[in-house]
């Protein structure tokens, strides 16, 4: 809880893509995921100054925030890549070769499970589940432009993924 | 003429947004005119893109694998030339993975566009909750449900019916009506495609049975990993409001009832019902000790009642057809259908919806048309991280709650992944470890750490390092963990390792006493070795991250076992067959 805590206009104006948000959630019992998952949506992490001004504007103290943040899969206190790699670790992957993706993954973008490229353009996130489980092994690339499901993958198949969008980037 | 083209998650995954794409560009280029439509997975998902054309008589032609370099064809001889071009359409063989299904929660999906409630309504759609709201009363209702002897379709198998009677039964100013769409079995796809295919039997179903609890409000708690479903059940229920389906006035009754969408934030635990709750009051989604339950004390500490997905898909068609004709499908007490997610070393993985009673060995050689590459079929695993490893030698078990039980398994909520010679069982069961280990809540001790520990053993084991009396102990803590975990998903976590040591014990002791991996996938066990098959074209050499196999060109190779990481890209780049693990 290091950040600077400015006064009260600024720090309005510094979330003010969340007040709407806030506005109509605040006050409204049991929301406080729903908060989470839109702020998330908005600032792409909850940083602590997220935290802070929600359990300012909800009243529910920011250990409670930090909790609840913490229980789910889905939040990410970090900011993330320009690209989010979700590399399924499903049981149809896994039986077809998951492991092997994610040591091609790591071994290319010189990253481990839940972390960012230093050039910032990948984070890779292992997930339970993509529900694709007929195009095993799979993988999902969320960015700006929308989600873009992999199926099929194999080493060299991944690594050249990989390398397309890096190109982009 | 009409164009209706397959766009389920796993449809667009296979490019079924670029085949429209394609399509759009094709009808302007070659000046072709006919409708285009959109639909939800009909479960054939090996054979994706699909894409069904419709002549003026209605006639159907299914084409297969539709990828943008096979539509131009397509436009121009079918679209265009009225003639089917049959190399692309689907086989007969292929077609026998629909034919010998039955279908009752998927009856829909890859039929009518999910998008539009006017095509679901011209299959019949929401007569049965209008007939249920406008002139049934609530006891009756329950009353069709208890004959058919619907039962939870997410894994417990509870019977619906009591669920329903106890929360009508429980007073309260508000109660709810809850949809468990938290689909969180890793390789369980059914809900997900249910609720993109056919979002409609799903909202008929909830309208149904909260008519019969006296629901006020309904919930659809959905994983937010599947933003596809999200978004079809949104647009369903704008439909359903507009139409007086949903909202104040329901079927110009004057009845109270609606429905909204909490995303799920990614958690296991929250398939239990009081975990789900808490989650639903934006808490951590712990579970707590039952009794009360929740259709005494449920959300908001109201009665509340929660089904899955796949229940509710089976309601509407309950009470058109009524409870006895569902009673006669499938093998009581295990009646009416199931779906399955048929995945893993499957020949031709998907949906399929059978009759519960049909022996796994129909399902899986029946259906699934038998194992990948004609390997050996080892064992099939059910009920994903609850659930446990099935042999191939209890292949003709029926599938039904009460057979499956019995062989250490359970149904689930409908994963099967099908399992080849080449796969582990001790790696198995340290997968669903790794996978509950990092679920568990951390309420309870047992759960907490006992699944911990398991995992460690079992790491142990895969990596060499088992030791003798290794088996006792996971057996010891499996027990004590069954008997000391609060929750299901405690209760149950052991299954996967205690299925396996029942049936592949062989496997375990090979790791503990022989060092030797039986499967020959746990990489600490096995080396690579390059046999006389060798032609010495050196790919391997040159693929090889780390230099550590050596030859001169056209002579046999050698790996360094020193060097060698043991990646395997040898093996992959191999054309002649020539690397063996060992």
């Amino acid at each position: 809880m290091s950040e600077k805590k400015s006064c009260g206009a600024t720090r309005r104006e510094e979330f003010k893509d969340l007040n709407p948000v806030l506005d109509k959630y605040a006050k409204v019992p049991g929301s406080l995921i729903t908060i989470l998952q839109q702020a998330q949506d908005i600032y792409g992490y909850l940083s602590v100054d997220t935290i802070n001004y929600i359990s300012e504007a909800t009243g529910v103290k920011p250990a409670k925030i930090y909790g609840v943040a913490t229980f789910y899969a889905q939040f990410r206190l970090k900011p993330i890549g320009k690209y989010l790699i979700m590399l399924c670790k499903g049981t149809a992957c896994h039986v077809n070769g998951a492991d092997n993706i994610e040591e091609a993954v790591c071994e290319y973008l010189n990253i481990q499970d839940g972390e960012t490229t230093e050039d910032g353009v990948f984070t890779l996130n292992n997930v339970a589940c993509l529900g694709c489980c007929s195009l095993a092994p799979v993988m999902m690339v969320r960015s700006g432009d929308g989600n873009e499901t992999y199926g099929n993958l194999t080493k060299d198949k991944v690594v050249q993924i990989l390398a397309d969008i890096r190109e982009r980037a | 003429m009409k164009v209706v083209i397959g766009q389920g998650s796993c449809g667009i995954a296979t490019g079924a947004l670029k085949t429209q794409a394609e399509f759009v560009e094709q009808l302007k280029k070659q000046d072709v005119s006919v409708d285009m439509d959109l639909t939800g997975c009909v479960g054939t998902c090996y054979l994706e893109p699909i894409v069904d054309v419709y002549d003026d008589n209605g006639k159907m032609t299914r084409y297969v694998k539709v990828q943008p370099d096979r539509v131009e064809k397509i436009v121009a001889e079918h679209l265009k030339g009225g003639k089917p071009v049959e190399e692309y359409a689907i086989t007969e063989e292929d077609q026998q993975f629909l034919a010998k299904q039955e279908r009752v929660v998927l009856r829909h999906c890859g039929v009518i566009d999910p998008e539009h409630i006017d095509e679901y309504i011209a299959v019949g759609g929401y007569e049965s909750a209008r007939k249920v709201v406008t002139s049934m009363t609530q006891d009756e209702v329950i009353g069709i449900i208890k004959v058919s002897n619907l039962r939870g379709r997410g894994g417990a198998g509870f019977p619906t019916w009591f669920k329903w009677n106890a929360a009508k039964n429980n007073p309260g100013r508000e109660k709810y009506m809850v949809c468990n769409a938290d689909e969180g079995d890793p390789g369980a796809f059914m809900d997900r495609s249910v609720l993109e295919g056919d979002p409609h039997s799903v909202l008929e179903g909830m309208i149904i049975g909260g008519f019969a609890m006296g629901a006020t409000e309904g919930i659809i708690y959905c994983r937010a990993e599947y933003p596809l479903a999200i978004k079809r059940l949104e647009i369903a229920m704008d439909q359903a409001r507009e139409k007086g389906f949903l909202g104040d006035d329901i079927f110009g009754t004057g009845r109270h009832f609606d429905i909204r969408i909490k995303a799920g934030a990614g958690a296991f635990v929250c398939g239990e019902e009081t975990a789900l709750i808490a989650s639903l009051e934006g808490e951590r989604g712990m579970p707590r000790l039952k009794p009360p339950f929740p259709a005494a004390k449920g959300y908001w500490q109201l009665p509340t009642n929660i089904n899955n997905v796949e229940t509710y898909a089976n309601v509407a068609w309950i009470i058109e057809n009524g409870g006895e004709a569902f009673a006669k499908l499938g093998k009581a007490p295990s009646t009416g259908t199931k779906v399955f997610a048929l995945a893993g070393k499957i020949k031709k993985g998907g949906l399929v919806e059978v009759p519960m009673g049909l022996k796994l060995k129909d399902v899986i050689y029946g259906i699934g048309g038998g194992i990948k590459n004609d390997r050996q079929f080892k064992a099939v695993q059910m009920g994903g991280p609850s659930g446990g490893c099935i042999p191939a030698a209890l292949d003709d078990t029926p599938v039904t709650y009460e057979d499956i039980v019995k062989t250490g398994a359970i149904v689930g909520s409908g994963g099967m992944i099908v399992m080849d010679e080449d796969t582990c069982m001790v790696d198995m069961a340290r997968y669903f470890l790794d996978f509950t280990k990092k679920e568990s809540c951390g309420k309870c001790n047992y759960c907490r750490i006992g699944t911990k520990r398991m995992l460690e053993i079992l790491e142990r084991i895969t990596q060499g390092k088992g030791e003798d009396g290794d088996i006792e102990k996971l057996e010891e803590l499996a027990q004590k963990i069954k008997d000391g975990a609060m929750c299901g998903l405690g209760q149950t976590a052991p299954n996967p390792v205690l299925s396996t040591i029942r049936y592949f014990r062989n496997e375990y002791e090979d790791h503990i006493y022989r060092h030797t991996c039986t499967a020959k996938s746990c990489k600490a066990l096995i080396h690579f070795e390059i046999t006389d098959n060798c032609k010495g074209c050196t790919l391997c050499a040159r693929n090889c991250p780390v230099d550590a196999i050596s030859g001169e060109v056209k002579g046999l190779h050698v790996i360094d076992q020193e060097k060698c990481i043991k990646c395997g890209k040898c093996e992959e780049h191999c054309k002649f067959d020539a690397i063996i693990r060992k």
